[in-house]
């Protein structure tokens, strides 16, 4: 009876008097659920084994993660109409990771990982406007239309970074600066299981210990390096042990109140000055490594259905949700049609927003003051850079 | 097109320099006034977006070979691989995904013909893989390495430049690496932006040691391939990614060598000398054809193909013929390769002599 007025109410799009109604309906403040319990390597103990999730909570994760799944769903759809051009990598299938992540942090807190960036571009704060501008290159876009999928920044956000691996000892270097300055923050230093085979990598790790940085070091294993399972690329595929003397946790990605504890459990390690820790997050992604890739060719549909059918991340939590009564299907499906909504007029936007002009095409070269001109392609054709 | 606005721009300049005799023959040839713009539209032109472009312009088919098939640049690359593998038992061939035929199918096919033993994966780590290759090479096998795309030559730039370089050097011809050969796709591509689409000649040209090779086309491809596998010395062999579809053409099914070090004067000409390698040598001959046609300059095309050491004889030769000299590459101009091409070409008194205006461009 009440499911039918609510329908009603919101067919006339009465937005707040149904929202009253479905309020009404008495909703759980929190509820307490079990989660995986983490791998260790050198710890005595890990992240707890239950924790509270509230209802707003439950809801902010929700909407952020399927906010997450549609603005990479989207921009699928607009580089396959040629709208977004370049390399795309998309991360839908690891939304608990980027959503769990910034759950466990401080927005003062500092993040770098590779290219499959969007989520955490979002995660970090910035519009889903600015990053479609972005991927459409245009003057709307987060890094002004120049940067493009791999190129994404935002406050304490570093990138965006497309040489596989070259992150993590910029991301050490940043644990350095958090040290430094003495703000009690930390830096979430992420790379993929394949760019867990950089030499670089070992040489961060070695660093951050050996000066105590306040760095978690995180290893997105998302199974496959490019098309290289991890069995094929790795002598060890215990990515959380692969620190040594570095203490690890292997998280379950795909379960973002693990991500979210673990996440927790790390930063609290990191602050309280014992130096880096290595948190492994299990999870998958649904599309191969970059638009150009099918994904099918190194592993089967099967493989595919059977993770989105038990371990979907926004599934899960859905579930979770509506089980314990902490939200109930039709509003969750709200927030649906809302997110749908959002990205649809971003995508608007994306596609609509005039390009950088060409007069830009010189600027933050170098800083320089005053601006100086730049050559082009041969040695009649200036531009001028500022910066 | 931008070559060719360049082209003209550099005419415009000779003539407003007022440089008598070329300029002189060029008016005499018939130099159509309308066709240059004057300076200031040439500005504006300059700001105006142009879209790259060039057409493959395949060569005759090749007699002096044998029997010769239809085929691609990554067909070639993958014949030229195949005769290495038959004729050299230690001839092994590895990288990032190698074995299920490479990101560019350069190496379909030779896994299931020659083993899991010669044709194998290596993780992500470029630097361990020049590294393991020039350790292979010191012990006397072949090694050919495949670096996915040169903007990730990098971190094996050390153990390019510092190790297989001066091996042979630093231990008195006692040891060397010299049967290393290192592929890696090269050039824009178009789509590639600043990670897929580098042309990273120059920072090799700078050490003495290695051989830098760059082909124009499959016949060209697979002899200099073949040529670098079977040279004493560490090459490093960069294959215009562009090209591996678009450009087909006859080769030869047998193994063939085209030598190192010796450039190709694909034109004659008798106005002024173009110097390309890679894929711009069709912009060129492009170029070359609309100034024959618009302007009625002769213009003499040559493809370097090698970059380290660079055929200097051949190039300066030309410019003595002709008296000016245009270098053309993909690079960024400072200090790209044009600028030792064009100094060399200045510095030697002896040989080059005349009214020399050599001009580079560069992307």
């Amino acid at each position: 009876m009440l499911a039918a007025v609510s329908r009603v109410l919101s067919g006339v799009a009465q937005k707040p008097a149904s929202r009253v109604l479905v309020a009404s309906r008495h909703f759980a403040n929190d509820a307490t659920f079990e989660i995986k319990k983490c791998d260790l390597h050198r710890l005595e103990e890990g992240p707890p084994v239950t924790t509270v999730l509230t209802r707003e909570d439950g809801l902010k994760y929700y909407r952020m993660m399927q906010t997450v799944r549609r603005m990479e769903l989207k921009a699928d759809q607009l580089y396959k109409q040629k709208i977004i051009r370049g390399f795309c990598h998309l991360c839908d299938g690891q939304e608990a990771c980027c959503v769990g992540l910034e759950a466990g942090i401080n927005p003062t807190d500092h993040l770098i990982t590779a290219y499959r960036a969007h989520g955490f571009t979002f995660t970090r704060g910035l519009s889903v406007r600015e990053i479609l501008a972005e991927l459409t290159g245009r003057r709307g876009g987060c890094a002004k239309g120049k940067g493009g999928s791999m190129h994404m920044y935002a406050k304490n956000f570093y990138g965006g970074n497309g040489i596989v691996g070259a992150q993590v000892p910029l991301g050490a270097g940043i644990a350095l600066a958090c040290k430094y300055n003495g703000k009690d923050e930390v830096c979430l230093t992420l790379y993929g299981d394949g760019a867990a085979n950089q030499g670089q990598i070992f040489e961060a790790y070695n660093m951050a210990a050996l000066w105590k940085l306040p760095c978690i070091f995180i290893c997105e294993n998302n199974r496959y390096g490019m098309g290289t399972s991890v069995e094929r690329a790795a002598a060890s595929t215990d990515y959380y042990k692969r620190g040594d003397f570095i203490p690890g946790l292997r998280v379950d990605g795909m379960d973002i109140l693990c991500v979210r504890e673990a996440t927790k459990f790390a930063a609290a390690y990191c602050r309280s000055g014992k130096g880096p820790i290595l948190m492994e997050l299990q999870t998958y992604r649904y599309h191969g490594h970059s638009m150009s890739d099918p994904g099918v060719s190194y592993r089967t549909r099967e493989e595919i259905q059977e993770v989105r059918s038990k371990s979907d991340p926004i599934m899960l939590l859905k579930d979770r949700m509506v089980n314990s009564n902490l939200a109930s299907v039709e509003e969750l499906k709200e927030i649906d049609v809302e997110v749908r909504k959002e990205i649809e007029d971003a995508a608007q936007f994306a596609t609509a927003d005039p390009e950088p002009p060409l007069e830009e095409l010189g600027y933050h070269i170098y800083c320089n003051d005053p601006p100086f001109e730049v050559r082009g392609a041969n040695q009649w054709i200036k531009f001028k850079s500022i910066s | 097109m931008a070559a060719v606005a360049a082209f003209a721009g550099w005419l415009l300049r000779l003539r407003a320099a007022g440089a008598d005799g070329p300029w002189r023959r060029l008016c005499g040839a018939g130099l159509s006034r309308g066709f240059l713009q004057s300076a200031s539209a040439y500005g504006a032109a300059a700001q105006r977006r142009q879209v790259a472009h060039f057409t493959f312009q395949p060569d005759p088919e090749p007699v002096e070979y044998g029997q010769t098939q239809k085929m691609n640049l990554f067909q070639a690359v993958t014949s030229a691989l195949d005769n290495s593998l038959a004729k050299d038992p230690t001839a092994v061939i590895f990288g990032e995904d190698v074995a299920f035929g490479g990101v560019f199918r350069c190496t379909v096919g030779l896994r299931d013909k020659y083993g899991k033993d010669r044709v194998f994966n290596t993780p992500l780590c470029e630097q361990g893989i020049v590294g393991f290759g020039i350790g292979i090479a010191v012990t006397g096998a072949t090694a050919i390495a495949e670096i996915q795309f040169a903007d990730y030559i990098f971190p094996a730039f050390d153990q390019i430049v510092n190790e297989a370089a001066k091996y042979r050097y630093r231990s008195g011809d006692l040891f060397n690496c010299g049967s290393l050969t290192i592929r890696s796709p090269w050039g824009c591509v178009g789509h590639g932006a600043l990670y897929h689409s580098q042309s990273p000649e120059a920072f090799f040209a700078h050490c003495p040691g290695i051989k830098v090779v760059v082909p124009r086309s499959p016949f060209q491809a697979k002899g200099l391939l073949l040529s670098c596998i079977e040279d004493k010395n560490p090459c490093i062999f960069f294959e215009p990614k562009i090209l591996y579809r678009a450009a087909v053409e006859q080769v030869p099914v047998e193994p063939y060598n085209i030598p190192l070090s010796q450039a190709e004067v694909i034109q004659e000409g008798s106005d002024v000398t173009l110097v390309a390698w890679g894929t711009q040598v069709h912009v060129i001959r492009e170029v070359a054809a609309m100034a024959q046609e618009k302007l009625g300059v002769s213009c003499e095309v040559i493809d370097l193909r090698t970059i380290l050491p660079w055929d200097v004889d051949t190039v300066c030769k030309s410019v003595i013929k002709t008296g000016r000299l245009l270098v053309s590459h993909e690079a960024p101009l400072t200090g790209g390769f044009a600028s030792e091409i064009s100094s060399t070409v200045q510095a030697d008194p002896l040989e080059c002599r005349g009214s020399l205006r050599p001009s580079r461009e560069g992307a």
